[in-house]
C-alpha cells in the first residue's frame, strides 16, 4: 500500500530520527510513504485568523498534490499534521476561505478539501491494525516503562484533529503496548511544553518544559515518546531537571521493536 | 483607531464575544497565564468593551503558546485564542510593527534548535 507523504521541513534537517525510522518501519510492515514532489513548508504553525490566506496555500499545495495522486496524505510531525489538517477542513467547510484560497490556487479543478489526513499513528492504528503491529515485532521492549507525550498539536483542537479523545487519548498508549512495552500515564502528557516560544521566551519554555518532564519522571518513565521534533528540542534543550529521562522520537522505538533499527 | 481595530479584530478572529459566560476555564488552563497582563478571559471582555489599546500595546499578546487548550476547553465554544492572534496581527500587520526580524534570528539560534521553531516564531510575530 502507497500513501502520499509530506515530512516537512524539519524531518530533513534537525529530525532526520523520525523521517527515517518512520520509512524503515513502513517497509517492515507492508505500506510505502511516497514523499510529494516539491512541497514546501507548512508554516508550523495553523494560523487561526479567517484573513490568513496566503501563509496557508503550500499546505493546501500539498493537499492537492495527494488528492491528485488518489491517495491519503501521510503526516509525522505534529505541527505538519495539526497545519495540514486544519487547512482541509477551512478548504472543507469555510466557503469564504476557500473561495480565496482556490482563487491564487488556479487549478484545473477545485479544491474542496477531499485529501484524507492521516498521521502516522492512525495509520498504524486504522490501516495496519495495533495487534498486526504486536504480530510483526520482532523485539519486544518488555518491561520497558514509556511515557508518551501528545503534547497540544496531536489532539486539538480535537473537532478538526479528529484523532483521538482529546483530554484522555489512548493511541500512543496501545501503540506502546503494542511494543511489548509498559505505557506510563502521568499528568503533563497532553499539556503544553511551551516549544512554541523557545526562541521569543527561552524562561518560560524552561518552565513549561521542566513540568512536562518532572511529571513523567515521577511516575517512573524509563524513556518518553514523541512525534513533534519541537516538543523533543524544547524537552531536552531547556526542561531543567534532576531526572535524566530521555526522549525519542515514537518512530525510533518502532523501529527497534520491528528489529529494523539498524 | 480603536473602532476600526476592534471590527478588523471581531472580524479576522471570527469570533462571538457575547456567547462568553465569563467562566474563567480558558485563563484556568492557559499554560501561559502567570505570564500574562490581560489574560484570556480578559481578551473577551476587553474586545468586547473595546478596550482595544491596551491589549494591542501589551505583552500579553506575544505570551500565547498557541496550544489550543482555551479553545477545546471553552464550554461556550468562545476560543479566546482567536482573538489573542487577532490583536496581535492587528498589530504586527502594520509597517514597521513586527516583533520579530529575520535578522534578530540568528543571534537566537542553539545548534539543536528545529526549523519548526523558526518557521513558526516567524509566522507568529511577523508579516
Amino acid at each position: 500500500m502507497i500513501f502520499s507523504y509530506y515530512p516537512g521541513c524539519t524531518l530533513k534537517n534537525k529530525a532526520q530520527d523520525l523521517d527515517r525510522y518512520a520509512r524503515l518501519s513502513a517497509e517492515a510492515l507492508g505500506f510505502t510513504l511516497e514523499e510529494l514532489d516539491e512541497w514546501q513548508c507548512c508554516g508550523g504553525a495553523y494560523s487561526m485568523a479567517k484573513d490568513e490566506i496566503a501563509s496557508k496555500l503550500s499546505s493546501v499545495r500539498a493537499l492537492n498534490s495527494a488528492k491528485a495522486q488518489g491517495r491519503d496524505l501521510v503526516t509525522l510531525c505534529s505541527a505538519c499534521h495539526n497545519v495540514l489538517k486544519q487547512a482541509n477542513a477551512d478548504m472543507a467547510g469555510d466557503a469564504e476561505f476557500s473561495l480565496h484560497a482556490n482563487n491564487y490556487m488556479q487549478l484545473d479543478e477545485p479544491y474542496h478539501g477531499e485529501t484524507k489526513v492521516l498521521h502516522y499513528l492512525e495509520v498504524l492504528r486504522d490501516v495496519v491494525g495495533f495487534d498486526a503491529l504486536k504480530a510483526a515485532v520482532k523485539n519486544p521492549l518488555t518491561g520497558k516503562k514509556v511515557a508518551s507525550y501528545y503534547g497540544c498539536l496531536l489532539l486539538r483542537p480535537g473537532k478538526v484533529m479528529q484523532m483521538d479523545n482529546p483530554e484522555n487519548p489512548q493511541i500512543m498508549e496501545d501503540f506502546i503496548r503494542a511494543l511489548g512495552a509498559t505505557p506510563v500515564l502521568y499528568p503533563y502528557r497532553n499539556e503544553c511544553c511551551g516549544g512554541y516560544i523557545a526562541m521569543e521566551d527561552p524562561a518560560l519554555a524552561q518552565k513549561k518544559s521542566t513540568a512536562v518532564m518532572e511529571s513523567a519522571a515521577d511516575m517512573q518513565a524509563d524513556c518518553m515518546v514523541t512525534a513533534c521534533p519541537l516538543c523533543l528540542y524544547n524537552l531536552q534543550k531547556n526542561a531543567v531537571t534532576n531526572s535524566q529521562v530521555p526522549v525519542l522520537y515514537f518512530t525510533e522505538l518502532l523501529a527497534e521493536a520491528l528489529g529494523v533499527k539498524g | 483607531m480603536s473602532d476600526f481595530d476592534r471590527e478588523q479584530i471581531l472580524r479576522t478572529s471570527g469570533v462571538d464575544v457575547l456567547k462568553c459566560m465569563r467562566c474563567g476555564k480558558c485563563s484556568a488552563t492557559c499554560p501561559s497565564y502567570d505570564e500574562m497582563e490581560y489574560h484570556p478571559h480578559e481578551f473577551v471582555y476587553m474586545v468586547e468593551k473595546g478596550q482595544i489599546d491596551k491589549l494591542m500595546a501589551s505583552k500579553s499578546i506575544y505570551k500565547c503558546l498557541s496550544c489550543f487548550a482555551c479553545i477545546e476547553r471553552c464550554p461556550r465554544g468562545v476560543e479566546p485564542a482567536r482573538l489573542v492572534e487577532a490583536v496581535r496581527l492587528q498589530v504586527i500587520r502594520q509597517q514597521g510593527k513586527n516583533h520579530l526580524r529575520a535578522d534578530d534570528i540568528p543571534a537566537l539560534l542553539d545548534d539543536d534548535m528545529p526549523q519548526q521553531a523558526i518557521v513558526t516564531a516567524l509566522r507568529k510575530y511577523s508579516k
